[in-house]
């Protein structure tokens, strides 16, 4: 079992152990005025980077979201320039962290679905080239119960024949450039329900026929099960074809060409 | 608003939903006779809340020599034990059946008011309220809180079966259909005219999807709309004495079966069609915007995964 992020991970917590004052000029109001916004600062941002709140990094999703499993989310940080990667989280989820996209050549931005466990903030912090992490996002209410339960395909072995199958199609844009819908089966259990274990993908690498980069995508258990993303690639990088790599946290691989 | 600001209104508004449920859980119901023998409670056009205690459904029953014929008996223990009084104050005949037109919640949560053998639904109806019953009551507990003191499933053992059904001289036919849910029961009264179309037919109000499949269900319409009926019951909204709800039903399905087609073929992520404007013509029903989103999210995952099939094969 490879785990990519321990390292990560450590590094990070050294950094908060440290425990440094937040630099001047950083925003503390929090605009959704939720009580987790400090945890949040502290445990995902390093304590002396910038991180200020920004409308130009947009999270789209509905007010509301009657299925806590499935709450579809876009975010777009085309607005700022020189995006290097964004962290998308939601301050009440037991999981936060639902999913990192690093833009190396696609359009900075992404379109997935969560589980929410409760109502929460959902939230994209872009990092530019200066080092600040620009936040936005949104509230979306829930009854809530989405990562506490089980995955429809952990109790279907049916399904684990087609695990990381891919389904995808690409579209040209009216305002140029294509656009990349792709859908991976694969339960994303996220090791809360009782006795199932975290099972959900891990990294996934968008590149164009040639093989050079476009997109890289760090998943964490909060996706939704069967993951879809939309992932739009601007005129001057749309490619005769595509192709998507990664593997899950059991080691398991996903590869499949993208034709149009 | 402060972090201390918000969870203190947040507080309050529970606590006075909360206080209005309990000093006052009447449903306040008034049966409409709407033909010869046969009366309706018409339920308000609104959403599961704290404040209508889950009355957003249309319930009827038909009074004959042979008994009562109660047709759905609402969100709760308390509307069914409302709705038998309000029987009561009518008619001194017994309840002798009482059918569930489908598994959905408001339609069958108010069982424990009548007796257990009187209880009858189509058999997939049955085996939808075993497996679902549970989950449904939990989540009523959610939306309309102390209204649903003491409410649990109580799921009909006798399966009804489709055909003519005669009770106290009157000339019934019970129609088996589907694509509300997986099983819709509708109530022909040949002797009155009345057709109850339970959950398959909705008033101005948008419908309901969690359940639906759109072709099988615009079959069902396009049946009801053979049947010749006088008066039209549908399962929410107003009666009517002609087929305009079964249009609008269908207008309504129609226009999402391919708004959502469309939208999942252009390649739109779920939250652009979410965010398509919603035709003038529907603008008027009841809490659409808020149905079109329910409906997003449980319907457009498999126009998408239509539209993905297409292409993207797995490499070798
Ligand atoms: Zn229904």
């Amino acid at each position: 079992m490879i785990k990519p992020h321990a390292l990560a991970a450590a590094s990070l917590m050294l950094a908060c152990s440290l425990a440094l004052a937040a630099p001047k000029g950083e925003t503390q109001n929090d605009p959704l005025g939720s009580h987790n916004w400090s945890y949040m600062r502290k445990d995902l941002f390093p304590a002396n980077a910038r991180v200020v709140f920004d409308e130009r990094v947009k999270v789209s999703a509905p007010l509301t979201a009657e299925n806590p499993m499935n709450v579809p989310v876009s975010v777009d940080a085309a607005a700022l320039p020189g995006v290097t990667e964004v962290l998308v989280f939601a301050d009440l989820n037991p999981i936060a962290r639902i999913v990192r996209f690093a833009p190396t050549g696609a359009h900075p931005g992404l379109g997935f679905r969560i589980k929410l466990q409760q109502s929460s903030p959902v939230r994209a912090a872009a990092r530019t080239a200066d080092g600040t992490w620009h936040v936005g996002g949104t509230w979306v209410n829930t009854t809530g119960g989405g990562c506490t339960l089980p995955s429809a395909g952990s109790a279907s072995p049916e399904w684990q024949k087609r695990l990381g199958e891919v389904s995808s199609r690409v579209w040209e844009r009216k305002e140029g450039g294509e656009r990349i819908r792709l859908r991976i089966i694969h339960p994303e259990d996220t090791g809360l329900a009782a006795g199932i274990p975290a099972f959900y993908i891990q990294p996934l690498d968008l590149a164009d026929a040639q093989g050079k980069p476009l997109m890289h995508i760090e998943g964490f258990e909060p996706l939704s099960e069967n993951p879809v993303f939309t992932v739009d690639i601007p005129a001057a990088r749309a490619s005769t074809g595509y192709q998507v790599s990664g593997r899950d946290n059991n080691g398991n691989a996903i590869s499949a060409t993208i034709e149009k | 608003m402060s972090r201390s600001a918000r969870s203190l209104v947040a507080l309050f508004t529970l606590g006075w939903a909360l206080l209005l449920a309990a000093a006052d859980m009447n449903y306040d119901l008034r049966p409409v006779r709407i033909a010869t023998d046969t009366w309706v409670l018409t339920g308000l056009s609104e959403d599961f809340s704290f404040k209508n205690g889950g009355n957003i459904v249309n319930t009827g029953f038909i009074v004959t020599p042979a008994g009562v014929l109660v047709i759905d008996s609402g969100p709760s223990r308390a509307y069914g034990e409302q709705l038998r009084r309000a029987i009561a104050r009518i008619t001194d005949k017994p309840v002798v059946m009482v059918l569930n037109t489908h598994h959905h919640p408001d339609h069958f949560l108010g069982n424990q008011a009548f007796a257990p053998d009187t209880l009858a639904a189509l058999p997939d109806t049955i085996h939808g309220i075993h497996s679902e019953g549970g989950s449904f009551n939990e989540n009523m507990y959610r939306l309309i809180g102390d209204w649903m003191a003491g409410t649990e499933v109580l799921a009909p053992a006798k399966p009804v079966t489709p055909g003519p059904m005669e009770l106290g001289g009157h000339k019934l036919e019970l129609i088996a259909l589907k694509g509300h849910t997986g099983a819709d029961l509708a109530i022909f009264d040949r002797s009155t005219g009345v057709l109850f179309a339970g959950d398959l037919v909705f008033h101005d109000r948008a419908p309901t999807t969690p359940h639906a499949n759109i072709p099988a269900w615009q079959a069902s319409l396009d049946r009801l709309d053979t049947l010749g009926f006088q008066v039209l019951v549908p399962g929410h909204g107003p009666v009517t004495l002609d087929a305009g709800p079964i249009r609008q039903t269908r207008a309504w399905l129609t226009w999402l079966d391919k708004a959502l087609r469309q939208a999942a073929e252009d390649g739109l992520d779920m939250t652009e069609a979410l965010a398509i404007d919603l035709p003038a013509e529907f603008r008027r029903l009841a809490v659409v915007e808020a149905e079109y989103r329910r409906s997003v999210g449980q319907l457009f995952p498999a126009y998408e995964l239509k539209a993905l099939s297409r292409s993207g094969r797995p490499a070798q």
